[in-house]
């Protein structure tokens, strides 16, 4: 069964949704979107690199992001710039310098668009194993950090008064984002990884009363996307990143009707924020 | 009343420790002790190293100059100044109690009893008004039942019968526990009635001392009523020397120097009770 191309893109797709949904749930917490997006915009400078020196484009995609998180927190540090600005800098320059590595490269035959989009019906056996085992060492991670990742966003102070040592925790889930960046990008492209963290935990909010519970929801809601995304791109013979993201879009829209049972998100009573 | 005992080897002390960052001193030879039951308040605008100091207290940052002192196995509960949840987290405030380690059902109960917000155990805690988001804090500090309490700006963004409120419970936290506290406040000159010893903070100690009772100020007395009268004290400063809007200082004797620091020659060392404040 796995021979069909279409179970494998089913399996990676929903094995890569697992993954991301916990851990998108952290990239919205704690206001870090544009940050994952900045490490996902340099697995392309990772792609280039990995041509160049001929390693896997897996090992290639997350040492480089790895190498930008690292580099942002350094500059971080300097506080010359904003970390907004730090971002946008960072983030374009990585894209635009593996592009022009790329072409630079004329003896490499590469298509941009799967790197870029997702070329998830190409998945091999090897990328679905690599998915699985990577995804599940991921979630590993996350639940070995859950305390202290989630003590350090409602309060880094707090966390390190208390001894939780938020600082070692940062930079170990900057890791992991990592690997869920070197293991998306077949998926749903460079360009579209970022939807895949937030649109799920977005959609999951609406419905948690906990933040585990936010975590598993998301994770879910990512695998329904997956496959209806991918069940659509079939049906409608659509770009299947794309399909994905436009089904975590549309489940994303339908949890803002007024369903029955817990308010939603958006009407905490404004000006009653917890911000004293 | 319960007095502070100076019997009591002390949670914490500082000893001339100052910090150091980005080329210029945050905060410089700071000498303060923190004994159980004792309430100490640092006070100083901002920017006078008032969060700094509290750092080095709870052991988040290390003197660059000076000691720091801590009791074996102090256990501290921190109660941060300024907290932005972002909506998108589902927390409740009984979750909020479980934040950095488990606690059992019914102490999370117990806390939030004694804090007088039981009622609000599941509520998310963006929906808290800033009293009640206090309450929680503090009961979630206290859970860890700590040695040493550490609270930034308590009140902050809290209404004047809330901050009388909050006062009257840090110190029947503190009368219960018997724990040590040190209050961080930005207002310079109403303090916390329990406080024992005041600490006013500019870079450096700039003065130091016992707060006086409102209640033998008339006009003070007027101005707060009585049942606040019992929870302020004012604080009166000694300070021989002026911070100028530019950073200069100026002297007592008129003269104007560049910087504040102990051993530039103009700090003038008594050591007696001088009223309700204490040159440093």
């Amino acid at each position: 069964m796995l021979d069909d191309f279409f179970v494998r893109a089913l399996l990676a797709g929903v094995g890569v949704a697992l993954t991301a949904g916990p851990a998108g749930c952290f990239i919205v917490w704690r206001r870090m979107a544009y940050f994952g997006d900045t490490m996902a915009h340099s697995a392309l400078l990772g792609v280039a690199l990995s041509f160049l020196l001929g390693s896997s484009l897996t090992a290639g995609v997350f040492v480089i992001a790895m190498l930008v998180a690292f580099a942002l927190i350094l500059l971080e540090r300097r506080g010359a710039l904003s970390t907004d600005a730090l971002l946008g800098i960072l983030s374009h320059s990585a894209l635009a310098t593996g592009l022009v590595m790329l072409a630079f490269m004329s003896w490499v035959r590469v298509d941009l668009m799967g790197f870029l989009f997702g070329d998830i019906l190409a998945v091999s056996g090897t990328d679905l194993l690599l998915i699985w085992i990577g995804g599940a060492i991921v979630l590993a991670g996350i639940a070995l950090l859950w305390r202290p990742l989630l003590a350090a966003t409602v309060s880094t102070e707090i966390a390190e008064a208390e001894g939780l040592r938020p600082e070692r925790a940062r930079i170990a889930f900057m890791l992991l984002m990592a690997a869920v960046i070197a293991i998306a990008m077949k998926v749903v492209g460079i360009l579209l990884i970022t939807s895949l963290l937030i649109i799920p935990a977005a959609t999951a909010r609406r419905f948690a009363a906990t933040p585990e519970g936010m975590a598993v929801l998301a994770a879910l809601i990512g695998a329904v996307a997956a496959v209806g995304g991918l069940a659509g791109s079939l049906g409608w013979d659509t770009p299947s990143g794309p399909s994905i993201v436009v089904a975590a879009l549309l489940l994303f829209l339908a949890s803002l009707l007024p369903w029955p049972g817990r308010a939603p998100a958006g009407d905490v009573v404004p000006g009653k924020a917890a911000r004293p | 009343m319960t007095k502070a005992r100076p019997d009591l080897a002390p949670l914490v002390r500082l000893s001339g420790a100052g910090v150091r960052a980005a080329g210029r001193w945050l905060v410089r030879g700071v000498d303060l002790t923190v004994r159980p039951g004792e309430i100490v308040t640092l006070i100083g605008p901002n920017g006078s190293g008032k969060s700094t100091t509290a750092r080095l207290v709870t052991g988040v940052r290390r003197p660059d100059e000076g000691r720091v002192q801590r009791a074996a196995g102090l256990s501290v509960g921190y109660v941060p100044q300024k907290l932005s949840i972002d909506r998108t987290l589902p927390l409740t405030v009984e979750r909020l109690m479980r934040l950095t380690g488990p606690q059992p059902a019914d102490a999370v109960r117990t806390a939030l009893e004694e804090v007088g917000i039981p009622h609000l155990a599941r509520a998310e805690v963006q929906t808290l008004s800033g009293g009640e988001f206090q309450r929680a804090l503090l009961a979630r500090a206290m859970l860890r039942r700590p040695d040493l309490l550490v609270l930034d700006e308590p009140v902050q963004g809290v209404d004047f019968t809330g901050e009388v409120a909050i006062y009257e419970l840090i110190r029947a936290i503190r009368d219960r526990t018997r724990c040590g506290i040190l209050l961080i406040s930005h207002d310079l000159h109403v303090v916390m009635a329990e406080t024992d010893t005041v600490i006013c903070l500019n870079g450096h100690v700039c003065c130091s001392g016992t707060p006086a009772s409102v209640v033998e100020s008339p006009e003070y007395l007027r101005l707060f009523g009585a049942r606040a009268a019992g929870a302020l004290a004012i604080y009166r400063h000694h300070h021989d020397h002026t911070h100028l809007p530019d950073g200069r200082v100026q002297h007592a004797d008129g003269s104007v120097t560049d910087h504040c620091h102990p051993g530039d020659g103009h700090h003038h060392h008594a050591h007696g009770e001088t009223g309700s404040g204490r040159h440093a």
